[in-house]
This record gives structure tokens, sequence and C-alpha cells, in this order.
């Protein structure tokens, strides 16, 4: 969905109105006016009136009510709460949802539900990619996003030649280092991803 | 967080303007570094200007056969353009060591250069810290200072500049572009952009008040071997200890530090020694060590050793 005029004038509106009645120090316990905004959530047009300090991710679990995105940290060091932006993988927890107006959001709950996995989905369930589980929907969409990223041909940490960019299980390790896994399930975590890898999905 | 507005800029001069006219406004880009130390409450703007929709995220050639990247391509983008993977690897090599694959394609050219320190008293309010409270003192002289900075540092302040990126485009002689709310645009050389703490530790840049840094030009492509290499805690996904950046080409040397400073460390006048432990031991004189970071001067010389090796074959 494009960002209409009219959506822009609102973004822009509400920050002026917030200015002129003191959203500065002057009156500090007052909070700031919400602002309206859209956000695309797994192919839905989701609109929100919203304090802008809110993160995205908090946007998605208080707002939205879609928990499947976890919140570990709150300061981009785990991975928990990794979801798609425009296809990209990032942590939800450092981003303002106001910041993401108009844009298209993928979290866990969008890839698929029970009964109709999706693949990455599946090879964590046939690998035992998880124990507890909490850090599992950051490390799903994170996968399929990581994949993605090597077959657009970008290099990694590990990648040799710069130029010559390819699957190995070097380079799922290397560029899954930002979904921690307390629980260690990181040599199933691989064995799923290179399943899926394999299976062409 | 502390409250604030938000705005949407939708130009450079429009952005610039809403910043230097808002007391405590601030600049954001990615936010990977802002809004974690806005949680924290050590930043607390009352204003945000989103610079995020100025068409500043393009990497175009120059005129004088180098390249311009926007100040808001993604670490992860700057890393992956193929002129920059064949002519500036160094650059590449460092982006990709620095961070996440979700962090790296979300923070900017400009955010990376502005990242500030990881000293854990700076992230600690409890604690006092120059930097983050003007004169209140420094924990880390007396406390855990193992990560923190040999060179450049002051009685008011040791800690180090995190990026790697920076250090990289230091041995690339990068220079900033930056628009002022009046208008003016400047170039900084990356060597005079970060300043020294001295006794003023909260003033990291020469950055003035509203100016926004619009891109990051760099000279035309120097040939040679290009190496980035980082020693960390952990085999990703973690801060560097210590980095070297370094272009090796017949006839060229050219040498930078991560980890050991406030700011990346080239001195151009030990390139021209020869031999690893020369040039270490003239780009590291007037170093200042404590015992627990003393190890940074050693470890830096190996990598150096160990670098060049690979780098002439
Ligand atoms: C867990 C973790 C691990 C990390 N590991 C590494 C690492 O190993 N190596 C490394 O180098 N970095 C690392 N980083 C830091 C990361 O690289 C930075 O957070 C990122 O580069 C900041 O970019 P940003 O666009 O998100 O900046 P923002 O957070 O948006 O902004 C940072 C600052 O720059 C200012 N600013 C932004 N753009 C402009 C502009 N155009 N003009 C003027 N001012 C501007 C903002 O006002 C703000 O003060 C790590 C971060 C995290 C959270
Ligand atoms: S080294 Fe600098 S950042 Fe760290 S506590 Fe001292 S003044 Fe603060
Ligand atoms: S919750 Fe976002 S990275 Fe940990
Ligand atoms: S399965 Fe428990 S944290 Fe990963």
């Amino acid at each position: 969905m494009p960002v209409t005029r009219r959506d822009a004038m609102m973004i822009g509106g509400a920050a002026v109105a917030a200015a002129a009645t003191g959203g500065n120090a002057a009156v500090p316990h007052q909070p700031p006016a919400p602002v309206a905004i859209t956000l695309r959530v797994n192919g839905k047009a989701r609109r929100l009136s919203i304090d802008p300090r809110v993160t995205l991710l908090d946007a998605l679990r208080e707002h939205l009510h879609l928990t499947g995105t976890k919140k570990g940290c709150d300061h981009g060091q785990c991975g928990a709460c990794t979801v798609t932006v425009e296809g990209r993988r990032i942590n939800s927890c450092l981003s303002l949802a106001v910041m993401h107006h108009g844009d298209a959001i993928g979290t866990i709950e969008g890839l698929g539900r029970p009964g109709a996995l999706h693949p990455m989905q599946a090879a964590f369930v046939a690998h035992d990619g998880f124990q507890c589980g909490y850090c599992t929907p950051g490390q799903i969409c994170s996968a399929v996003a990581m994949l993605a990223e090597i077959r657009a041909g970008i290099p990694s940490h590990v990648t040799d030649d710069l130029m010559q960019v390819a699957f190995s299980d070097a380079e799922v390790r290397e560029r899954m280092s930002g979904n921690i896994c307390r629980c260690a399930a990181y040599p199933n975590i691989v064995a799923a991803i290179r399943d899926v890898q394999e299976a062409g999905a | 967080m502390k409250a604030f507005t938000y705005q949407r800029a939708t130009s450079p001069a429009e952005a610039a303007a809403a910043v230097a006219g808002h007391h405590g406004a601030r600049f954001i880009a990615g936010g990977t570094n802002l809004l974690d130390l806005m949680k924290l409450q050590i930043e607390t703007p009352g204003h945000l200007v989103d610079i995020n929709h100025l068409g500043l995220d393009r990497i175009e050639p120059t005129a004088g056969g180098g390249l311009r990247i926007g100040a808001l391509v993604r670490n992860t983008d700057l890393a992956a353009d193929h002129r920059v993977r064949r002519d500036y690897a160094v650059l590449s090599r460092a982006l990709l060591a620095g961070a996440s694959a979700q962090l790296r394609n979300k923070a900017t050219t400009a955010g990376n250069l502005l990242q500030r320190t990881r000293c854990h008293y700076f992230y600690d309010t409890t604690k006092p810290c120059n930097k983050r409270v003007p004169g209140s003192g420094c924990a880390a002289l007396g406390g855990s200072n193992r990560n923190l900075a040999v060179l450049g540092t002051s009685d008011q302040c040791i800690a180090t500049h995190p990026s790697d990126m920076a250090v990289a485009m230091r041995a690339l002689d990068a220079i900033v572009e930056t628009t002022a709310p009046d208008g003016t645009a400047r170039a900084i050389p990356i060597v005079d952009f970060h300043v020294l703490p001295g006794a003023t530790p909260q003033v990291e840049t020469v950055l003035q008040p509203g100016e926004l840094i619009t891109g990051v030009a760099l000279p035309p492509p120097l040939g040679g071997t290009h190496v980035y290499r980082k020693v960390r805690d952990r085999a990703s996904y973690a801060f560097a200890v210590v980095s070297v950046a370094a272009v090796v080409a017949p006839g060229t040397l050219r040498v930078a530090f991560g980890g050991l400073a406030p700011k990346p460390w080239r001195v151009e006048a030990a390139e021209t020694r020869a031999g690893a432990d020369a040039i270490a031991d003239a780009a590291f004189a007037g170093a200042r060590t404590t015992r627990q970071n003393a190890f940074k001067l050693p470890l830096s010389k190996r990598l150096l050793a160990s670098v060049l090796a690979d780098a002439r074959g």
C-alpha cells in the first residue's frame, strides 16, 4: 500500500500538534499525542493510533496481539524479536512503529499455521531445532530471510571470495549469529536450515 | 523512554532545519544505537526527526573516479555493493565483521560513524561518566577497562570508538559530506571527523547542531590487497577487542587500527617503516595502558604481522 498524502499529513500533523502543545521539556508528564499509522502485517493493512515511543515489537505484541514474535533482551542482542520489513530481517525491538508507516511487516504468524506449516517451520519440528521454543519464531523468520540473502548473493564474514557466495554450514552459523538460543539447539537449527536449502524451498 | 515528538522529514534541508529548530532534537536513521540508548535514558531527545525518506540511500560514482555512499545506505547494502566488494574490499570486510545480519540490514552509513562507545560505565547510569554527565568523573579509570583505549585518551575518558566500518574508511581516506541547517555544505576528511576526548569527552565529532551527514565519498580505488582482521571475544556478533584494516599495494601500505582509541587510529608516518614491529612501534608511540588493557598493544602488533604476511603472500 503506498503512503498516501493524507497519511503523510497525519504523521506530520501529529508531530506539529504535539510540538505546539509543548512536546518538549515544558510538559514533561504529558504523553505525546498519538500518531496515526498503517502497518501492512502479513499482508493485511492494520491501522493504529500509537505513542511514538512504541517499538515495532511492542506494536505487534501489545497492540496487534501477534505474540509469536518474542521479546528477549529488548536491546538488539538476541534476535528473538526478528521480523521482516519489506522482506528484510531486522530486530523489531530497535525500531519504532511510527518509522514503519506503510511498510510490509512479516511475522511468524504470516509464515504458516498448524496444519499448513512453512517448510522452515516443518524442518525445525523434524530436526528438534528447539527446546524451550522461546527463540524459535525469531530463528525461523531469520532463517527464511537468511536463505534469501544467500540467493541474492550477499556475502558474509566467512565468505572466502566476496564475489562467490554459496550455501554452507559455516555460512549458516555466521549468518544466524544474530539469533541466540539459550537452550543451545544450534546443531539442530543448522540441520533444519540445511534441509530446507537442499529441498530448494 | 522519555516522551518525544516524531517528524518524518522529506528533504535534507527540512531535516537539518527541524533538528536545529527544536531544543534537544535528534536525527534518527536505523535507530539501532539511538533507541538502545533512549531505552536506558542515556539519550533523552525531545523530538526525533526521521531521515529515512530523504533519498540519501544510493551509491553513485563520483566525477573523480571514486564512489559516493549516501548517508542512509544500509550496512548490508554497502558491504554487498559490487563496486565496493571489487574496489574497496577492506570496507566490505569491516562491515561484515560487525554486529549481526539483522542489525546490518537496519544500520546506516552515517549512524555507524556516529555510534557511541560501548564502555560499560557509559551504559550504567548509576556510575560516574564524563562522557554521559560531563564533570561527573570516570568510573572506568579505576574499574573494568580491559576493553578501553590505549591511545588518544585523556584523564577524563579512555573510551574507544566501537565502529568497524570507520576503521576501514580511515584506511581509505574517506570524506564525510554534510549539510548545515543554513544550507552550507562541507566535506570533512575522516581523519578530522572524530575528535579526541581531551577535557570534553561528550564531544565526539566536529559536527555542529543540526548538521546532517548526507554521504561519505571514497577516493578512487587503490588496488592491491585489502584485509580487515578483527579479534573479538566470540567468533561472531561481538565488538572488536582490536582490529586492523590494511591496504597493501606495490609502493603503498595503509594501516588503520580499531579498538585502540577514541577514533580509528592511523599514523601515516609509521606506514613507511619496514616490518610490522617498526610500523606498530611508531603508530603506538605515546600509548598509555592500564593493567587490564596493556595486552592490546602486543596483540595488535602480532595481528598486524599476520595481516601483512598474508597480504604479501
Ligand atoms: C548488539 C549489537 C552489536 C553490535 N556490534 C557491532 C560491531 O561489532 N561493530 C560495529 O561497528 N557496530 C556494531 N554495532 C553498532 C551498529 O553498527 C550501530 O548501532 C549502527 O551502525 C548505528 O547506525 P543507525 O543507522 O542505526 O544509527 P542511529 O541509531 O539511527 O543513529 C546513531 C546516531 O547518529 C545520528 N545520526 C544518524 N544519521 C545521521 C546523519 N545522517 N547525520 C547526522 N547524524 C546522524 C543519530 O542522531 C544518532 O545520534 C552493534 C550494535 C548492537 C545493538
Ligand atoms: S571511559 Fe569515558 S565513557 Fe567510560 S566511564 Fe570513563 S568517561 Fe565514561
Ligand atoms: S528482543 Fe530484540 S534482539 Fe533481543
Ligand atoms: S529453544 Fe530455548 S532459547 Fe532457543
